[in-house]
């Protein structure tokens, strides 16, 4: 099934997903969460007729514009990618990833699409509450594209809802339901449109916080961090509960990546967090060695965490990898076996279907049916194989955990200043403040490499590992496109930041 | 209803769907004849801007139906997304390329510290008008004259030139079709561009577009009999019952002979194409767009549905016959297509609200003091 095996060319296609998916990364979580600030801010005028929200409403507009053109030209190459770089992926999950595809394009495209250039251009083009209609329409269908390219994302995760068929030779849907009310797909959404409304208000508060340091447009700058600030708050609770469950998803169906994540290498009762660490490189699956030359833990934290019990066990690599018989786990290197035979089977199912020889056939499909859940293994060459880069899932959870937990901190002492009306004088909070909006996008890229680093080395989990997933192309082509995409992107990336900062300090004087 | 469909049926209905959002597209290319033309057209800051400032209010649209377009493939035929994207890398990989550019230069261009400057934008929205649209063309042109690859047992694919389908580029059809395309999208881009602008004070530029309407529809006449013709003279990629995949002459000929409905399409498109220039270059009408628009999707719908019916593959491989994707071979699964057939029950609403949103929006036709205020294009 396999041929001409090129690792380095896989390599380069998976550096090539990450650099594209990074770099949409960066704009989309502020489409999101910007979208519904400006329709706030917009109601707000409607309602009151005030022209300085008018004035207000417009400047966040252009710079939602600005950064949601950048994020429609990243977008677009990351749906064909699954197309040029991924064939045998799209051939062999086409089927069921396709939906979403389509799906996000009929029901949130189009929506996003038509309304967005009355959101710009309707203001004396259509009546008031039909533009208020469309800047609310932006931003629902803005989420609605991430409610199907999330549950496209989550069925990679946990791929419920499927049936490999061995005469096609690819997996095929079963229950449409079940892909879409997938309990990762929600979770998924729910933090990811959460943790998007932070970011947003993160932008907003360090852009009014520059505004503020200048002495210039306080009355909107005022006005801005107050709706931010409550926004935020919000959104903060909303995404450490929903990342909450998402990390008990997590342990529930991908206990590989949980233990990537804690740095787990051996199983444990009575499991303790890492809350700090440095993970010993030197380190491989089976030496005996500790996987950290330092840490600081939290005793039972992990165990309540991933199982909702202080004293539950929970996998370490080791265990996953080699199997664990005391705990009834099944390791990789036995999954391998298994997988191994049911590859082996499909092919004799396939000749002996080609050779006309019915009973052959017959044999082979109920050896291959009886270890197929095992499919996905047998392309693997060691067992070691089936652990992610811990080093980077580690380290990378802990930015995104650590950043989660300072934002709540940032809103409440912006609320508690503008409440005693002192905003202006805190220099201290203001200079910090103008640079949360970076960390807040660190800790977005953070938490896409956990989630997306953490499902390695599967492109769908324990079915298709990104080895066969891959399209028959050289490692030159890859290269040539990396290279090609990484400077074009760059350069817009640049561009973008240029012209972001330009209308910035212009403000929204002349709007 | 839906559940009564049967596989046969389904396959035919979502090619069918597919080319509808494949030629609605074509429709919408005005956009891109329109970026094409700036460079002609415009001679004043004030007419760039305008022409920028209508077709920027269309852009997203265009892109967008390109997006379901491929969306609503790779739902319904994936194993047609994989051979052809993963296959001809090249040539779709740079058909992104234009589109990326596109996607920035309506909002970059006017904006300041944009890094590149205004004539940078411009040359990308002229990259994406020409170079964008004729390789589209000459990848659609692959329906007809086939494609360097073959699929292993497992269906996965290898490509056996090495251009990767950038070689589609140097065969006549398929550059005559993209030809067609690219001067197509320019008159109709022109057509427009004089339907949307309110041309008080700009007279010249007015007279220049129909001209333009003029040049570029005379041109492109030759490259859509070519095509024409060809199809008619050409072999095919015919199918048997058992499935095997052989040269037959005349077959794109026989098929519309055998679906003259198809004939009906292509009967009514042409003529509609035609009237749509004769308004506005006889009649001074500024409504040509909606009748050659019409045209288009006509005509279009005609050329992607002619190489998928009656035993035909959509998607043949003259290196490996037996490779070859029919809408049969190359789709997704029964229980997919009738969800996704629900799915699409809801397309009609999507055309309905961009239809209203569009008469809401140009009611008014684009004014020189629309161009002038904060925050334009």
């Amino acid at each position: 099934m396999v041929e001409n095996l090129d690792l380095s060319m896989v390599n380069w296609a998976r550096a090539q997903f990450a650099l594209t998916a990074m770099y949409h990364w960066i704009f989309v979580p502020l489409t999101l969460g910007l979208s519904w600030l400006i329709a706030f801010f917009h109601t707000i005028y409607v309602r009151t007729g005030n022209e300085e929200w008018k004035r207000l409403t417009r400047f966040w507009m252009k710079l939602f514009g600005i950064n949601f053109a950048i994020g429609v030209a990243t977008g677009i190459i990351l749906e064909f990618e699954f197309g040029t770089n991924w064939s045998n992926y799209s051939w062999m999950v086409g089927d069921i990833f396709g939906a979403p595809l389509a799906i996000e394009g009929i029901f949130a495209f189009f929506l996003e699409a038509t309304f967005f250039a009355v959101m710009f251009f309707g203001w004396d083009r259509v009546s008031r509450r039909f533009h208020l209609f469309s800047t609310w329409m932006v931003a629902v269908g803005s989420n609605l594209s991430a409610v199907w390219i999330l549950v496209a994302n989550a069925w990679m995760q946990l791929p419920v809802g499927q049936e490999f068929n061995p005469d096609t030779a690819r997996f095929e849907m079963q229950n449409f339901a079940e892909v879409v009310f997938s309990p990762v797909a929600v979770t998924k959404f729910t933090h990811t449109t959460s943790s998007s409304m932070l970011l947003a208000a993160l932008f907003v508060i360090s852009v009014s916080s520059w505004f503020l340091l200048k002495k210039r447009h306080l009355l909107m700058a005022r006005r801005s961090i107050l709706v931010a600030a409550v926004f935020g708050l919000l959104a903060s609770g909303f995404a450490a509960f929903t990342g909450d469950e998402a990390a008990f998803e997590v342990a529930m169906h991908q206990p590989m990546k949980l233990a990537a994540i804690e740095g787990l290498y051996q199983g444990e009762t009575k499991a303790g967090l890492v809350a700090l660490g440095v993970i010993n490189q030197a380190k491989t699956v089976g030496d005996g060695r500790d996987g950290f030359l330092f840490k600081v833990k939290i005793p039972y934290l992990l165990s309540l965490l991933a199982k909702r019990e202080p004293g539950a066990f929970v996998p370490g690599i080791h265990d996953l990898v080699y199997g664990n018989r005391t705990r009834d786990i099944m390791g990789a290197a036995a999954k391998m076996e298994r997988g191994k035979i049911a590859v082996d089977r499909l092919d004799a199912y396939k000749e002996a279907r080609k050779a006309g020889d019915e009973q052959a056939a017959a044999a082979a499909l109920a050896e291959f049916t009886e270890h197929k859940q095992y499919l996905g293994y047998g392309f693997l060459t060691r067992p070691e194989e089936a652990v992610p880069p811990v080093a980077l899932s580690f380290y990378s959870f802990r930015v995104m955990v650590m950043l989660g937990t300072l934002f709540p901190l940032v809103f409440l002492a912006y609320l508690y200043f503008a409440w005693k009306d002192r905003l202006e004088r805190v220099t201290w909070l203001l200079v910090p403040g103008v640079f949360m909006f970076f960390l807040g996008l660190v800790a977005h890229e953070a938490g896409w490499i956990v989630a997306e680093v953490g499902r390695q080395p599967w492109a769908i989990q324990g079915l298709l590992p990104v080895t066969v997933a891959r399209s028959n192309l050289t490692t030159g082509t890859v290269q040539t496109t990396f290279f090609m995409f990484l400077v074009l992107f760059t350069v817009l990336l640049i561009a973008e930041i240029r012209i972001m900062t330009r209308q910035i300090s212009i403000g929204p004087e002349g709007e | 209803m839906i559940g009564n469909l049967d596989y046969t049926t389904l396959q035919q209905l979502w090619w069918l769907l597919c080319s509808v959002v494949g030629a609605l597209f074509l429709f919408l290319t005005f956009v891109q004849g329109g970026q094409s033309l700036l460079w002609q057209v415009a001679r004043t800051d004030l007419e760039k801007s305008m022409l920028i400032n209508s077709l920027g209010r269309k852009w997203e649209l265009t892109f967008t139906t390109l997006v379901l377009f491929g969306g609503a493939l790779f739902a319904a035929f994936p194993k047609f997304y994989a051979t052809s994207f993963g296959g001809a890398y090249w040539v779709w990989i740079l058909i992104l390329f234009t589109f990326i550019i596109q996607a920035v230069s309506y909002e970059f261009r006017a904006k300041e510290a944009n890094l590149l400057g205004a004539k940078t934008y411009e040359l990308f929205l002229l990259i994406n008008g020409t170079l964008g649209i004729l390789l589209i063309g000459a990848a659609v042109g692959t329906f007809y004259t086939g494609s360097n690859f073959r699929l292993s047992s497992y269906n996965l694919v290898t490509w056996t030139h090495p251009l990767r389908g950038l070689e589609a580029a140097f065969n006549p059809f398929n550059v005559a079709l993209g030809l067609f395309l690219v001067l197509n999208a320019r008159t109709l881009g022109a057509m427009y561009l004089l339907n949307n602008i309110e041309f008080s004070g700009l007279a010249d530029l007015e007279t220049r577009l129909r001209r333009a309407v003029r040049t570029n529809f005379l041109s492109s006449v030759p490259f859509l009999l070519f095509v024409l013709v060809n199809i008619l003279l050409m072999r095919g990629f015919g199918v048997d019952d058992q499935g095997t995949v052989s040269m037959v002459s005349r077959k794109y000929l026989a098929n519309l002979l055998a679906n003259p409905w198809l004939m009906g399409l292509l009967g009514a498109g042409l003529p509609l194409v035609f009237a749509g220039v004769f308004r506005t270059l006889h009649r001074n009408s500024s409504r040509g767009i909606w009748f050659s628009g019409t045209g288009t999707v006509l005509v279009g719908l005609t050329i992607l549905l002619l190489p998928a019916y009656n035993q035909t593959c959509f998607y043949p491989s003259h290196f490996d016959l037996q490779s070859s994707l029919t809408i049969h071979n190359a789709s997704s699964s029964l229980y997919t297509l009738r969800v996704m057939t629900w799915v699409a029950l809801f397309i009609p609403v999507v055309l309905a609200y961009v239809w209203y949103v569009w008469r809401a929006m140009d009611s008014r036709k684009l004014q020189i003091a629309d161009v002038q205020e904060k925050g334009v294009y």
